[in-house]
């Protein structure tokens, strides 16, 4: 039990056991059934403030950890870069250590950098939680992509999961690979050349050029969301190109004879990378995606507030 | 299962069995019939303990819903052990509001637990009564709270620690004392 124990922070799935990875899944399991309640609040967090910092736009993380965050009765607060000292100048520590003055307990960061959340963890004594970072990782993302297909298909181990789209600028594609490798499933990529890491397969991932390929192996599809800026900067010609190569719709399904479960860490841009049909159809687990993460994010704040992790068995009361 | 160095046997399968036959009965006349009755099981083995009351009652006097209640995110004391322990499974099988509701557990201690489930199940209705029933009550309270319904009585110093063994969770159905091994 200690050995699975989480730790301080949550930084990426790269440093996770397999133990570890499962005890978040399992853990999220029963987070699922507060959020069916009437009253959709457990006092667990009572008295923890938690920031969540966010140097880059984001809706559906933000409000997923402040649900999370709310459900398990923490005081939370919201900063975002535009509007905040950030815009003037602040440096990250700086802003961390005025944050810690004020005497809370963890922060959710997002931010462009690479690596920004492990920075920051090692000069703040509070719990950091990783919100995406940079091309990195984004954990949460996957453990509740992890947690659904899980959910969906009863078991990781042995699946054949492919991740579709921008592998290069990714980070959930990157915490996806680390989670679905540790806990045994199949890892596939597909996407332009031009979106692909060199040497990716040297993790033990297959690639496949062709999303046709793609279709036909997999038993689930992760379709990342193609970054509009990406065709500005010339890694793709047009983004009805991408779509007539690389998206995924009902007629490649069809022609495939294949139904794969169907995940898109959202927001999900229709007609591009993946077509409606798809993304509404009988397979698709798009939304269930968004209901887990307030589990995952529930079970991960709870981890790491938990207690001290030197002291013994609790007693039987 | 073999029982630990310095462990005595207090009640064996016969016993919990009549203890839990007599304590199914008194639910009913506790709660003058058994209609408006919801057993919610503690996580772990009251859970168990609460089914058999269940189908107990169910053979004289027909079903009575069930649930199950896991009160580790109402603790009082989550900062104080670690590191996080294990959350269980939570069904509450309907809105509790005017029910009457028997939380089922295996030993009663400090009551700490059972303020817990009292704080939890406020979050499902408003029951119209609860009432506690335990198999073992080992004294030893820490807060104002005493079981309506009691299978057995034992007296124990506050080292010692009553492990209730079930049949569906533990492959045997027995009570023993294991003294000097508490908290």
């Amino acid at each position: 039990m200690t050995s699975a124990a989480l730790g301080k922070d949550l930084l990426g799935l790269e440093e996770l056991s397999r133990d570890q990875i499962e005890l978040v899944l399992d853990t999220a399991e029963p987070f699922k059934e507060v959020s069916e309640r009437a009253i959709k609040k457990v006092p667990t967090l009572r008295g923890k403030t938690i920031v969540n910092l966010f140097y880059e736009p984001s809706t559906r993380t933000r409000i997923s950890f402040e649900f999370a965050e709310k459900r398990l009765s923490a005081d939370t607060v919201n900063i975002a870069s535009s509007g905040s000292s950030v815009e003037k100048g602040e440096t990250l520590v700086d802003t961390a250590r005025n944050l810690e003055a004020m005497r809370i307990d963890m922060v959710v960061m997002r931010h462009p950098s690479s690596g920004a959340a492990k920075f920051l963890a090692e000069r703040i004594p509070s719990n950091v939680i990783n919100g995406g970072d940079g091309w990195h990782e984004h954990p949460t993302q996957a453990l509740l992509d992890l947690l659904t297909i899980r959910g969906a298909l009863g078991k990781i181990s042995g699946v054949n999961v492919c991740i579709c789209g921008d592998i290069l600028h990714s980070r959930v594609a990157r915490s996806n690979i680390w989670g679905l490798l540790k806990l045994g499933a199949q890892v596939a990529l597909c996407g332009p050349p031009s979106l692909m890491p060199s040497g990716i397969e040297d993790l033990g991932v297959k690639v496949f050029r062709r999303i046709e390929e793609a279709i036909e192996w997999a038993d689930a599809l992760n379709v990342l969301r193609l970054q509009l800026e990406r065709m500005k900067a010339g890694f793709i010609p047009s983004l009805a190109e991408y779509n007539r190569i690389f998206g995924v719709t009902q007629g490649r399904l069809d022609r495939a004879k294949k139904d794969p479960l169907i995940l898109h860490p959202g927001p999900i841009n229709r007609g591009v990378e993946i077509d409606s049909r798809v993304a509404d159809g009988p397979n698709s687990v798009i939304l269930r995606q968004v209901t887990n993460g307030i589990a995952i994010r529930m079970a991960v704040l709870y981890l790491l507030a938990g207690g001290r992790p030197d002291s013994a068995e609790l007693s039987k009361s | 299962m073999n029982p630990p160095e310095n462990s005595l046997d207090i009640l064996d399968a016969g016993e919990i069995s009549r203890a839990l036959e007599r304590m199914a009965g008194e639910i009913g006349a506790l709660a003058g019939g058994t209609d408006n009755v919801v057993l919610i099981g503690i996580q772990r083995r009251g859970v168990e303990l609460a089914e058999r009351l269940g189908g107990l009652i169910q053979t004289t006097r027909g079903p009575v819903p069930l649930g199950a209640l896991d009160i580790t995110l109402y603790r009082d004391d989550l900062q104080a052990i670690g590191p996080a322990p294990v959350v269980g499974e939570t069904r509450i099988p309907m809105d509790l509001t005017d029910r009457f509701v028997v939380i089922v557990d295996d030993v009663l201690y400090t009551g700490r637990t059972v303020r817990a489930a009292m704080d939890e199940l406020r979050d499902f209705g408003r029951p119209g009564r609860i009432a506690l029933c335990v198999l073992i009550d080992r004294g030893g309270r820490e807060l104002p709270i005493q079981a309506d319904i009691v299978g057995h009585f034992v007296e124990v110093g506050s080292r010692d620690r009553v492990d209730v063994l079930i049949q569906e969770v533990d492959g045997v159905d027995s009570v023993r004392v294991v003294r000097g091994s508490g908290r």
